[in-house]
Formats: C-alpha cells, structure tokens, sequence
C-alpha cells in the first residue's frame, strides 16, 4: 500500500511538473535570433521567456502567439533587442495573445514600431524601453509601445525616445493604465486614440513636439474615444520640432504643445505640472480635416481642466495651428486654449451640460476660447472670448480604471 | 489460427510477407513514403515532409493519389516564386463551398504549397529548384501552419519552425541576372497573414479565385466542378453561378476588376475588418463597397514613414500621391506592403495599380 501511495504521489508530480511554468532562457551570442523566435514560438502558457543580458543583434521582427506567457529581459539597461539591422516584419516585437507581460529589456531602432499588440486582453508593458539611438528623425519608426484593439492594457515604468509618431500609443482599446513613464524626443509623448477609458498619470513627458494627445479619429473599425483621465503628469519643455512624415494626423501637432485634445468625449485633466511649452498647454480643438464617415463626431465634448500647475508657456508658437491661434490670441499664447468649434445646430441654439468645456483654475491661468465656428475652419469670429470665469464648472470624474493584471500602482 | 495452420502453407505464407514487404520497402525507398493520414492529424508535426506522403515524387512535384493539384486564377506575389498547390481531403469527406470566404475542409484536410525558382524566370518549366513546401492541416482544434525547406539534392525537406532564409540567384524577366535572399516564414509569421478573428485560416481555395479551368492529366476542367466530381466539395452551385475573379494579368480584363483581384489576394487577408490590419480601416477585399474602406481619399492612421510624405491611401488619380502605390512599390522592412512574404518589388502589379489610379476619378 505504501508503495503504491509512493506511486501515485510520483505519478502526480509527474504529471504536475509538466504543466509547471518552466523558464526558457535565452542567451546572447550565436544564432540568438533564431533560438528567440524559437523560444517565443514554443513556449507553453505559464511559461517565462528570460532573455539573458547583452546586445542582441536581430534582422528579423520576433512574435509571440501563445497566452499567459511572460518574456522578461535582466533589465531595461542590460538586455538590448537591436534591431538596426532589420530586413522584415513591420515592428520589433508582435504580441497577438492574452495575458502576456514583458518586462526589463530594450528596443533599439525598429524599423517599424516598437512593440506592438494586437487584439490582446490584459497586456502589461512593465520596465522597458524603445529606443531609436539616432535621436529624433522622419525614418524612425512610428510607434514605440503600440497596443492597440487591446483591452485592460497596463503600461508601466516604460520608456520611449526617437518616435515618428507617438512614443506610446495606445489605439482602439479599452481599459488603459499608462503611468511612472517616460517619453522624450517623440513627435506625441503619449498618445490615446479611439480609446475608451484610460488612466495617463505620474509620467514624465518632455522635449517631444507634443506631450500628451487624446484623439479620436474618423474611418476606423473602433471610434467614440471616451472616459480618459490624464492627472499627475509632468508635461514640460516640449520643444522638438515636428518630424512627422507627412499623412500622419500627428504632423499637424506644432512644437511645444503640452496636452491636447481632439475630438474625444468626457476628457478630464488635472493637477498635472505644465512648464515651458512654446506653442501652449493645453489645447481642446476639433478634428480640422476633412472626412467621409457619418458616424464620427469631430468636436470634442465634455472636457473639464482644473487643478494644474502653469509655468511659463505660449512664447514660440510654432507651425500653422500656432499660426491659426496666435492669429486669433495674441503671443504669448494663453495657458488653455479651445478653438471653439462645435457643431452648427449647437452654435445656434445649446450644449448639453455634459457636453460643455469646463475649466477651473488658479486665478492667474490664462483661457482662450478662438470661436472658431464651423465645421471645417471657415471663418470664425476675430475676438476670442478669454473670460475664464465662464467656464465654471465640472463633469463627474471617471471612476479610476482597474485592470484585472494590475494589483496596486 | 496460429496453430492450426499446416506447416508449408505457413512457409508460403511467410514468403508472400517478405515479398510484400520487400516491395513496400523498394516502393518506399524509390518513390514516396505511403500517404500518412497520421502525420495531418498529429499534435507534433513530422519532421520530414516525406513523411506526410504527399508526393508520389517530391522532387518532380508529382502528388500522390487522393492529392490533387489545383490554382489560383490571381495568386499572391512571392518574389516571382512558382507555386504548386495541392489539396488533399480524406475519403468520403467534403469541403463546405462558401461563395465569399474560403471553403471549411473537414478535419484531416490539408493544403500544400510548394514555392520554387526556375534558372530562368522566362523559362518557368526549366531547372526549376524547389525552396520550400508549405504545409495547411486541418486538425480537429483548428488549422495548424508549418514549412518545410527542401534540401540542395531535392530529395527530402526538412521541418523549419523558426523559418530560414535561402540564397536565390535567377535571371529575370528582363534577362538580368537577380540574387536576394529568400525568406521562409516561421510559424508565427504564417498566422501574420493565415488569420481570420484571430485564428489560423486558409487563403486560397476561394470560390471566386477557385473558379477556372485546370489542365489535369484528365483533360482541362474547371476546378469547382472537378472538386465537386472528385467528391471533395460539396454545395457548389454551377461554375456560371459561382462568383470570380479575372487573372489580374489578364490585359483583356477591366483594369479595376484586375486591380482589385490583385488586392484581394496580395492585401485583403491582413486588410480586411476580421483580418490582422483591421485596426487600420483600410479594406481591400474583393466584395468591399466603401470607397474609403477602399482607400479613396482616405488619410493613414499608422503608416509612419510608410506614409511616403503622401497625405492620402489613394489620391484618385493620382498615384505618386497615393500610399497605397509607395508601400507596393517599396521593398524597404517598415515601409512595404505587405510586410511579409517578399523582398521585391512586382513592377507589372505597380504598373497595373498605377493604371487603376491614374484612370480613378
């Protein structure tokens, strides 16, 4: 009987200990392109994918297809993924499954995007950073922390530089935590796009050409960005001029523009730190091209400012929004702006409550409101209203976004 | 049994075995391996795509019974690659016809793909070397992707699941000599494209692509009504009443209807609203309606530098301002489309694209 039993317990723990997660580890040197792509293709659910310290050169862009897998590098400084000499693939690293984290390793010069996922649920982008080593230039790719048609994405303690379009970007999802992180020398900082409810706070975004961007978009599968707090960031110095290739919406973003926010719904931003953007703090505009799509909404609605820090802003508005603004405003431009483009029904009669711009700052804070009327930049009234006081108000504040993979910040 | 069977007639017996078993060795040896319904419906893939059976002769291309060749009236550009395809379905079983999606083959079904450079891509018959042999099955959890590489004597290919890259050198349409290196997709890469929702699908045997004559051994016949007589389709309405698509070098054609077939099967398995570019609103399937879906005028969301500084997918008639032009046209990682499965250009699929746009109003 006892040696039955013994058995019985060594059969289990036979058959235990092959559904135990197990570590494949991934070192540097010979072949190791081959022996990750292997890796991140033959791990099971449960399993750890460790990539070992050191510059790993790839040529090809790696993907991961299996649930519940972690890939963890020794750390965002020791485990460097270059990609300079990439022949294929469109971004570095692929995730297209569920419940996956990567965390401490590096990204350099991707020839697309950096790291990207693609229809995942629970994503978690912990401690790493994409890179493009040759500064600030059109050939970088465009995105470097690319979820998107995610859901419950948490993105923490990330860093991104060099980005052609938005160092982190986060598009057509849902249930978004973006915060500790870091990106600089971007076109967008950070960017969140047809997305509904996101939580972008105590994050770091300076020298890009525009810090934080809340966008909705017209002509795309996933539309009504929504229910977006963006508190406790550090929008600072954002001075690098714009180097989007043309065609991207982001090429419209002037230098020195600290958050903006275009055609999104329920948009709340406070006590961030806002210093030293040339072109303005905070912008509230409209989607200014033209469009074919009659379900989307190009003005934004119920936006509520109140509770930042202004330093010095508006003193080099740059491109032709700052143009546009400066033409209406004056120099230096005020602290907040809102172009004051609605929709014409609601230009002749009212806005819902829900729907108004409310701003509520320290006595001080410059405002203006362009008036900017019309659908498509027609002609618009020449004097700004810039009478803060009647922006009172507020809009009842999100509930904070919890994420099923998140146990606490 | 055993027992009671007299003694010489066991010595016949056994001398029948090791004849038959002599043949079956020699038959093995010299020509394919039996065909495996095992090796389609094992978890594992076999490491040798002998192994699946297949092939009455690999290297000649020639398939085994119960696997029939077939082709697509406008295929996918693969570096000027030639392409045999074959399918096989297990006997007494039928693949579902579907007039828009590719048809749903039974469990133990499989697709089989082989890619191969002739010396001389003017002569597509002659010295034609074979790189790799891709491997569809339908299992009873789904679609399983896997390529095979075939070895320099072209006798046996050997399972590569981290892909490979294969040295070309050819001599082009033009006359000149052309050399790059081939890529063979890993098995992640194979889903980059073979996805439907998300999960592994076939790409080809569409009804509308499906829907010409083949020149079997048996004489010339349309491929659905063979399918249909071979037993291995059912459902399928009368070829006349089955949508298709022109052969998009088919100068005969309409230049939209070529153009079109050309997207639908170069781009529309990622750009499609279930497809892996779906997120992009860009819509190129041979049944889309929607002139913005399409392209037309419609501004990138996450092009980058594929933007090529152009402001719009397709600039009606205008095709040097048009994305959609820069990315076919460009062979550069990030920059072209599709993102895998070439290293070249087409210039005869730009030539027809640029047409459709320059004639677009």
């Amino acid at each position: 009987m006892q040696r039955l039993l013994t058995l019985a317990s060594f059969a289990l723990a036979l058959s235990a200990s092959t559904a135990i997660a197990a570590d494949i580890v991934v070192e540097a040197g010979e072949g190791a392109n081959e022996r990750l792509i292997e890796a991140l293709i033959s791990a099971q659910p449960g399993d750890v994918v460790k990539i070992g310290p050191g510059m790993f050169e790839l040529t090809e862009g790696l993907s991961l297809d299996v649930d519940d897998v972690k890939v963890q590098g020794a750390g965002a400084g020791q485990t460097v993924l270059s990609f300079k000499g990439q022949t294929g693939a469109g971004e570095g690293l692929l995730v297209t499954s569920d419940r996956v984290v990567l965390e401490d390793f590096a990204v350099e010069d991707t020839k697309g995007d950096g790291v990207k996922s693609k229809g995942s649920d629970q994503i978690t982008f912990r401690n790493i950073s994409v890179v493009w080593t040759g500064g600030p230039k059109a050939e970088n790719g465009a995105y470097g922390v690319y979820p998107v048609s995610s859901k419950n994405v948490l993105i923490d303690g990330v860093f991104v530089s060099g980005a052609s379009d938005a160092g982190i970007y986060v598009g057509q999802s849902e249930d978004i935590i973006v915060r500790n992180s870091r990106a600089e020398y971007n076109v967008a900082g950070i960017e969140i796009e047809n997305s509904k409810r996101a939580d972008v706070f105590k994050n770091t975004v300076t020298h890009n050409t525009g810090g934080i961007l809340v966008f909705d978009l017209p002509n795309l599968p996933v539309q009504g960005g929504q229910d977006v707090r963006v508190f406790d960031n550090d929008v600072v110095e954002n001075d690098t001029p714009n180097f989007a290739p043309k065609g991207n919406i982001v090429g419209i973003v002037p230098k020195g523009m600290g958050v903006m926010v275009m055609a999104n719904r329920n948009v709340h931003v406070f006590g961030n730190r806002f210093d030293k953007n040339g072109t303005t703090h905070v912008l509230i505009a409209a989607y200014p091209n033209e469009y074919d799509d009659d379900n989307y909404m190009f003005v934004p609605r119920g936006v509520f400012v109140h509770g930042n820090t202004y330093g010095e802003g508006g003193f080099a508005p740059d491109g032709e929004v700052g143009k546009i603004i400066t033409d209406v405003s004056g120099t230096p431009v005020p602290d907040i702006v809102w172009d004051g483009v609605t929709r014409i029904p609601e230009y002749f009669s009212w806005v819902n409550a829900e729907d108004q711009i409310y701003i509520d700052e320290a006595e001080g804070t410059t405002f203006a409101n362009l008036k900017m009327i019309s659908q498509m930049l027609l002609p618009w009234s020449t004097s700004p209203d810039t009478d803060i006081a009647g922006y009172k108000g507020s809009l009842p504040e999100p509930a904070p976004v919890k994420l099923p993979q998140d146990s606490g910040s | 049994m055993r027992g009671r069977c007299p003694a010489g007639q066991r010595g016949v017996f056994q001398a029948t075995l090791i004849a038959f078993l002599t043949l079956l060795h020699l038959f093995a040896a010299t020509s394919a391996r039996a065909f495996s319904p095992d090796a389609i419906l094992a978890a594992k893939p076999p490491k040798l795509l002998s192994e699946f059976g297949f092939f009455a002769d690999g290297a000649k291309q020639v398939p085994a019974e119960g696997v029939i060749p077939f082709h697509l009236a406008t295929p996918l550009f693969s570096d000027f690659a030639e392409k045999y395809r074959f399918v096989h379905v297990p006997a007494g079983q039928s693949a579902t016809y579907n007039p828009d999606e590719a048809f749903d083959f039974p469990v133990g079904a499989a697709l089989i793909k082989t890619f191969a450079f002739p010396a001389d891509l003017r002569a597509p018959d002659k010295d034609v070397r074979l790189i790799e042999t891709r491997v569809l099955v339908r299992q009873e959890g789904g679609w399983q992707a896997w390529a095979y590489v075939w070895n320099a004597e072209q006798t046996e290919a050997e399972l590569k699941i981290a892909g490979a890259k294969v040295d070309i050198a050819v001599t082009d349409r033009d006359g000149a000599p052309l050399s790059f290196t081939y890529a063979v997709p890993n098995k992640n890469q194979c889903k980059g494209c073979h996805a439907l929702n998300g999960e592994v699908a076939p790409l080809g045997p569409k009804a509308r692509n499906l829907n010409v004559e083949h020149p079997y051994a048996s004489g010339a016949e349309n491929q659905l009504a063979h399918w249909t007589s071979a037993g291995i389709l059912s459902g399928a309405p009368a070829p006349a009443d089955v949508p298709s698509v022109p052969v998009w070098g088919d100068a005969a054609a309409p230049t939209e209807a070529r153009a079109r077939a050309w997207l639908d099967t170069n781009c529309a398995h990622c750009h499609r609203r279930e497809g892996p570019a779906s997120n992009s609103g860009l819509y190129l399937t041979w049944g889309e309606s929607d002139r913005v879906a399409l392209g037309v005028r419609k501004r990138p969301v996450a092009a980058g530098r594929g933007s090529g500084d152009r402001a719009f997918d397709i600039d009606p008639g205008h095709p040097d301002n048009s994305i959609l032009l820069y990315r076919v046209e460009s062979t550069e990682a990030g920059v072209m489309m599709p993102e895998l499965g070439r290293t070249q250009t087409d210039p005869e699929a730009v030539a027809l694209l640029r047409k459709w746009i320059e004639e677009m109003r």
